[in-house]
């Protein structure tokens, strides 16, 4: 054992999770590399998503079991290119490399995963990461598709010229795995064996670097595969001049389709089970305040968005599918030029199709935007893409204002042309203010795009099954949280102040003299003070206003069933009104979760403060300018 | 060979990193060594680790519907960049060849 690795030594030594420093292997590579694959395979449902303070990268840690059973914990870092810290993904990767991270420490040992179909680029990589002097294991992925374009290589060659021991390995079928599983065993083991020490290229020096891959790879007798053939047939299709924008349309149809009719009987079970289940809960207690509560005011507001979880998970379904086969990739290489006309480049493609379902999750996904300027113009036009929780609002208020009449025979009906036009709206309000931040403060010479096409591959099944799980966990502690602690006030609002023993009126509520408060705000855009109550918690999360509409008009007409909402509301708003509040939900920023979701993203309250005041005023302002147009 | 970053994001009109032929010169099918990347660093760095050296052999693949961005093939993968990128990539004269159609069944004209 060398020198260099004494003070390892002395830290192996210490029992785990002593000083607050965990023993633990990272897991490092290139994108595309099967990096989260094998990461599920190892760890399954024995992972969660953790945080880096101060930074918005996320990284997965998990439990896997070792040969001898024991346990190691694994972490998932963000796929890297190198550790030149460029975006902030390799400034974590790299940082938690080299032990700058307090609250982690140095990793015991790294596994380098890389795809062998593609070995001398990938070997770029592992001049760094040797570099480091920790015990390493560089996995080979891919194996059965090296062998089957006939490519082969020599692992205990390659483990000879890299002083690491090399694993040829497939995680997507599992062949191999077991020698990752002994790497960890060892990698617990004390003392640890160290990596030797090999001569490595000047890391600096890009071109030596490839230059010494490119040997590396010779002398371990490896031959690189035939092209990926099927991955050419299938681009001539989904590149082709006229059938790739077809199929680029038919895959975006087919989504929205989906999320919107195929959802739909899901999204009634949900219902069903929550009214099914609220009545059970209703029937075990007994008759009074704390029913109530728990009832109308907790179980129909967490229930009300839940009905969404259907619907949510089955776009990251297809997105999941769409981006592990390759396609997504391509799709972004269509949408570029069009996307390069708003100032936005293709890679904003994916989030923005995503905010189609949730904001939160396409903020999220802006991380693969490297370019800071584009990154932020994506963030800041994704809220005002149609998000599912504007969908439930949408369609209340259509079904209680718009006789539904054919409008091109059985295709289009008005009301279904009501929605199109929400939809058409919110989009339009995103390409303008893309086009306004470009030509104001995120004005730029130049916008570089840079895409790898990854072949195409079969989605594993696994891996998506994980990352449903992964965002249903995500959704629910949200409906747990926030919506949970908005209903609850919410209900404790409108029926306090206690006097005599009975709860008050509505319109002497507190709830009720807040609406009465921002009456005159909103009476310019036709909305009374229930509208106004309904305005202010919505602010929480949009589809709220529905609960909340049918606590404060379930109060008011408690002998009435719930059907007679719509009828409520049309007693109450006008027409022009109606339209007004439509107009409000399609460009207003009523989600405290995007809010703070933006903040993280960007690091500060600046720009979500920016965006809440925009996308507020602008609301305002078109609701006012409906209300006055269909007034006059 | 050499390895050049323009530190200006342009350079001016005539100058000898304008001039002479780039990736974006080339039509589907057709192959060519870089003879540099007039690019700024970070730029460059990025550009390399996806395998575009100078002296490298890149193939030019496909392009999206429309022709712009341009997908080539170079060390073993397929890299998209968009026209105006693939302009800054100088190729050495008289490098180009047309690749054997049958090895590139996506290349179009």
């Amino acid at each position: 054992m060398s020198a260099g690795n004494s003070r390892r030594d002395l830290a192996a030594d210490r029992p785990s999770n002593t000083g607050g420093r965990r023993h633990y292997v990272a897991l490092v590579g290139p994108p595309n590399a099967g990096k989260t694959t094998l990461f599920n395979r190892l760890t399954g449902l024995r992972q969660k998503v953790g945080n880096f303070p101060g930074v918005t990268v996320e990284y997965h840690i998990g439990k896997a079991r070792a040969t001898g059973g024991r346990e190691v914990f694994l972490i998932d870092l963000p796929g890297i290119y190198s550790l030149q810290p460029r975006s902030e993904d390799e400034e974590v990767t790299r940082d938690v490399l080299i032990g700058k991270k307090p609250d982690l420490g140095q990793p015991d040992a790294v596994v380098l995963i890389l795809d062998a179909t593609n070995l001398h680029r990938q070997l770029l990589l592992a001049a760094p990461i040797l570099d480091l002097g920790l015990p390493t294991l560089v996995v080979l992925n891919m194996a059965d598709d090296l062998a089957a374009r006939g490519g082969s290589v020599d692992p205990a060659a390659l483990a000879a010229q890299l002083g690491s021991p090399v694993a040829l390995i497939s995680a997507a079928t599992g062949a191999g795995v077991e020698k990752v599983l002994q790497f960890l065993e060892g990698s617990i083991a004390r003392p640890l064996a160290a990596a030797k020490r090999v001569e490595l290229p000047i890391l600096q020096d890009l071109p030596g670097c490839r230059r010494w891959a490119g040997q590396i790879g010779r002398q371990s007798g490896y031959t690189a595969p035939a092209p990926p053939l099927w991955t050419r047939r299938l681009d001539t299709v989904f590149l082709h001049p006229f059938l790739g924008p077809f199929t680029f349309l038919a895959v975006v149809v087919a989504v929205f389709q989906t999320i919107f009719s195929g959802a739909k009987p899901l999204m009634d079970g949900v219902e069903n089970v929550i009214a099914i289940s609220g009545n059970w809960i209703g029937a075990a207690l007994p008759d009074g305040l704390v029913r109530g509560f728990l009832i109308d005011g907790i179980w129909a507001g967490v229930g009300s968005v839940l009905i969404f979880l259907p619907q949510i998970l089955l776009l990251f379904l297809f997105i999941g599918v769409l981006e592990d086969s390759g396609y997504l990739a391509r799709a972004a290489l269509i949408a570029d030029r069009t996307m390069s006309l708003v100032g936005l480049q293709g890679k904003a493609f994916i989030p923005l199709l995503s905010a189609y379902a949730c904001a939160i999750p396409a903020i999220m996904a802006t991380r693969t935007i490297e370019n800071k300027r584009d990154r932020l113009a994506t963030i800041l036009i994704a809220p005002f893409m149609t998000c599912s929780a504007r969908l439930p609002v949408y369609l209340l208020i259509i079904a209680a204002f718009i006789p539904d009449r054919p409008l091109l025979g059985p295709l289009l009906n008005t009301q279904t042309a009501a929605m199109l036009g929400l939809y058409l709206l919110g989009f339009l309000a995103a390409i303008a203010t893309a086009q306004l931040l470009r030509s104001t403060v995120l004005r730029r010479q130049q916008t570089v795009f840079v895409l790898e096409l990854p072949p195409y591959r079969m989605p594993n099944i696994r891996s998506l099954g994980l990352r449903l799980y992964d965002r249903a966990v995500v959704f629910l502690k949200r409906a747990g949280t926030v919506i949970l602690l908005v209903s609850a006030c919410l209900w404790v609002l409108a029926h306090m102040p206690y006097e005599n023993g009975q709860p008050a009126k509505l319109e002497q509520s507190y709830a009720g003299q807040i609406g009465h408060f921002v009456e005159p705000a909103i009476r310019p855009l036709g909305f009374n003070w229930k509208i106004g109550v309904g305005l202010i918690t919505s602010l929480a999360a949009r589809e709220v206003i529905i609960g909340t509409l049918g606590t404060i008009y379930g109060i008011e007409n408690a002998d009435k069933d719930n059907v007679s909402l719509q009828q409520a509301l049309r007693q109450d708003l006008s027409p022009a009104a109606a339209a007004a509040l439509l107009v409000f939900f399609a460009f207003a920023m009523q989600c405290f979760s995007t809010v703070a979701v933006v903040r993280r993203e960007t690091g500060s309250w600046f720009w979500p403060s920016v965006q809440f005041i925009y996308m507020t005023s602008f609301a305002y302002v078109s609701a006012w300018g409906t209300y006055l147009f269909l007034n006059r | 060979m050499q390895l050049t970053f323009n530190k200006r994001a342009d350079a001016p009109a005539g100058s000898p990193l304008n001039s002479g032929n780039s990736l974006a010169d080339l039509r589907c099918g057709q192959a060519a060594v870089i003879e540099l990347l007039n690019v700024p660093e970070d730029l460059g760095r990025r550009l390399m680790e996806l395998g575009f050296f100078p002296g490298s052999e890149v193939v030019a693949a496909g392009c999206a519907p429309g022709g712009d961005p341009r997908v080539y093939r170079v060390d073993g993968s397929e890299i998209a960049l968009r026209k105006e990128t693939a302009s800054l990539l100088k190729i050495q004269a008289g490098s180009i060849r047309t690749e054997n159609p049958a090895k590139s069944p996506s290349s179009r004209p």
